[in-house]
């Protein structure tokens, strides 16, 4: 009973991190870069939510699609002052611009939110109790799981059957052939770095929801283990961002209870090592044959 | 050996070598005479291990082309292996200036066998593989070190895990003379502070004479090879696990040197210090200042690591500045409307000569 109350808090946790590792994922795929200021726009969305459910007084849901508003237009808007003017440059270089992003945003967020923790008020609360007491998980556990599996749903069917979508595909597989086909390249970079965002929102308020104390630092570390989990499943891969966060935060989990608490994270990184070592391209990722 | 200033080459790496003579003396005379502010001459050393990092991870990133993101994890490990081999030998060695000096190289030791054991089999993935992967090694090496217990009495060194969090140093069982180097979590708190700045400028230019010797040698060519195309290098029969590892390893044992230089310039010094963002940053060093541009490496460190204490007037606005700042020059260096707008600027105002005799 021990062992399912933990694989359930792992599922969960691992679903936040599949919900950003799927922005990460769908970002690196069609613009191949890595987005290092995802991280941070998980925390403006966490920090949105938060103003408008503790100073607006507005209710939880709408909160949530503010933050998402706010979270896609704040996508966008990166997007086109930082990333688009280096489409054609080295991706070192788009690499240390995200950085700078990620900088930026987190010592914005400083200024206007100060560096003290604030306390989170969770969307959802209380426990279901199961089997006369002895199993206990958390509403917010079973609503995380619901979401992702929704957001994973409604992406695979965005991908496979709506124009935009195919336009993604077409764009992650070949840019200039698909630019020749008449898509617009560009403007599909700006739509996936939007949907992105808004996920980000999405995890931002789950994952406040889980550890109710909110910084301008909380983004980074679910953001580099979200990266992580991308990897893990074969950056690139839908389905793959979505089996490899879970994996993840089940390790994680597991690792927490019966290994070690202060190693768990260490754990996690070389299960990552581990896998990549026996699979260089993550667990579902494609293996690009090699031209000379 | 005879030197030919006449080539390109070896002219830019002698004065690569004198700029950084010339500044330690201008430094050291300045330090002497209090022209410099305290907190700047506070950030020398620092400043020296920064610009170590930055040309040993030039090596990694910009002469072999794989993107390392754990750089700081060897720096760790330098920095303490280090810390505890000055501790311990604090007896045996009086010296400063030695004991400080088989630090470094213990150091160095140490990050090497890390680089060897990591690189052997990582360098075998390619791109962003390989950046993951040293990420994740990082912060590894980070979480071991939290958990790392070590203390030092007449019986030697007593090491110890803390794996559930439960023990301290009082379980190592020192005896009363023994002293702690290593508390877990509070990292290195009570360390002697041996590091100096002519310390610092024999470890630049020792640096600067390895990678530069390394990259004008056979096998700085056979490794330049592999970056430019690794399957025509393959095809002439250079092998490429070799090459990489010995970049790898190179630039592992200099990260790991100044790691110690670096934490024996620190009373109390943290595992979480050489944390991904110290990783990021050193990176950031390396792609400012150029990748493959050791002169460039140098002069980002510098000017990045004084950069946030020049911007102390901005007050809390500083880092923020410092981001837009590091936006608008990848913007101003990559984006081609940018640097035709630079162009023009340059050709209006400093119009070059030799322009000028092809234009009549």
């Amino acid at each position: 009973m021990e062992f399912l109350s933990y694989l359930i808090s792992g599922i969960s946790l691992g679903s936040v991190y599949a919900i950003i590792a799927l922005g990460y994922t769908m970002v690196y795929g069609i613009a191949k870069m890595l987005n290092f200021a995802h991280g941070d726009v998980i925390m403006v969305g966490g920090y949105i939510s938060f103003c408008a459910t503790t100073y607006l007084g507005l209710p939880a849901v709408v909160s949530i699609l503010l933050a998402m508003a706010v979270c896609t237009v704040l996508g966008i808007v990166i997007e086109g002052l930082a990333y688009k003017p280096l489409r054609a440059a080295p991706s070192l270089a788009v690499l240390i611009t995200a950085i700078g992003v990620s900088y930026l945003l987190q010592n914005s967020a400083l200024l206007i939110w100060g560096a003290a923790a604030k306390s989170y008020t969770p969307i959802i609360s209380g426990t279901l109790q199961l089997f006369g007491g002895k199993l206990s998980i958390q509403y917010i556990s079973i609503l995380t799981v619901i979401v992702c599996l929704v957001i994973m749903a409604g992406l695979t069917l965005f991908t496979s059957k709506s124009k935009m979508g195919k336009a993604m595909r077409a764009c992650s597989e070949d840019k200039g052939a698909a630019q020749l086909m008449g898509i617009n390249v560009n403007q599909t970079i700006s739509v996936t770095f939007a949907i992105g965002s808004a996920l980000a929102a999405v995890a931002g308020v789950l994952l406040c929801s889980y550890s109710p104390s909110l910084m301008p630092t909380t983004g980074s570390m679910p953001g580099i283990k979200a990266f992580t989990a991308a990897v893990f499943g074969g950056i690139g891969s839908i389905p793959g961002a979505f089996l490899g966060g879970i994996l993840l935060g089940v390790i994680e989990a597991l690792a927490k209870a019966y290994i070690s608490m202060q190693l768990a994270n260490a754990i996690v990184f070389a299960v990552l090592i581990v896998v990549l070592l026996v699979k260089p391209t993550g667990l579902l990722g494609k293996k690009v044959m090699e031209k000379v | 050996m005879k030197i030919n200033l006449r080539n390109k080459r070896t002219r830019t790496d002698f004065l690569t070598y004198a700029g950084v003579i010339i500044a330690f003396v201008v430094m050291t005379i300045l330090q002497k005479e209090g022209a410099i502010s305290r907190s700047l001459s506070g950030q020398l050393v620092p400043i020296c291990a920064y610009v170590t990092m930055a040309i040993s991870l030039n090596l990694t990133v910009g002469i072999l082309g794989e993107l390392s993101l754990g750089h700081a994890g060897f720096m760790s490990v330098g920095a303490f292996s280090g810390i505890i081999a000055a501790m311990s030998l604090q007896s045996a060695i009086p010296s400063d200036g030695v004991r400080l000096a088989v630090a470094m190289v213990l150091g160095a030791f140490f990050a090497a066998i890390a680089g060897f054991l990591v690189g052997t089999p990582v360098l075998r993935l390619r791109g962003d593989y390989l950046a993951i992967v040293t990420l994740a090694f990082g912060e590894i090496i980070k979480e071991l070190v939290n958990c790392l217990l070590v203390g030092y009495d007449e019986n030697g060194l007593h090491m110890m895990f803390n794996l559930n969090g439960q023990k301290t140093v009082a379980d190592l069982g020192l005896t009363e003379n023994g002293i702690e180097i290593i508390k877990g979590a509070q990292g290195a708190t009570s360390t002697t502070t041996i590091s100096t700045f002519t310390a610092g400028f024999i470890l630049v230019m020792v640096t600067l004479i390895v990678v530069l010797n390394l990259i004008r040698s056979r096998s700085g060519r056979a490794i330049m090879a592999l970056r430019d195309n690794r399957i025509a290098a393959e095809s002439v029969g250079i092998n490429i696990t070799k090459y990489k590892l010995m970049a790898f390893v190179t630039s592992a044992a200099l990260a790991g040197a100044s790691g110690a230089l670096y934490g024996l310039n620190m009373a109390s010094l943290q595992a979480t210090k050489f944390n991904f963002n110290t990783s990021i940053l050193v990176l950031v060093f390396v792609v400012l200042g150029g990748l493959g541009n050791i002169w460039g490496s140098i002069i980002a460190a510098t000017l990045l690591t004084v950069l946030p204490e020049m911007l102390r007037s901005f007050a809390e606005f500083r880092m923020l500045v410092y981001a837009i700042v590091l936006i608008l020059v990848m913007l101003a260096t990559n984006n081609p409307t940018f640097k035709l707008f630079f162009e023009r600027i340059r050709t209006r105002f400093f119009k070059k000569p030799a322009k000028e005799v092809r234009g009549k």
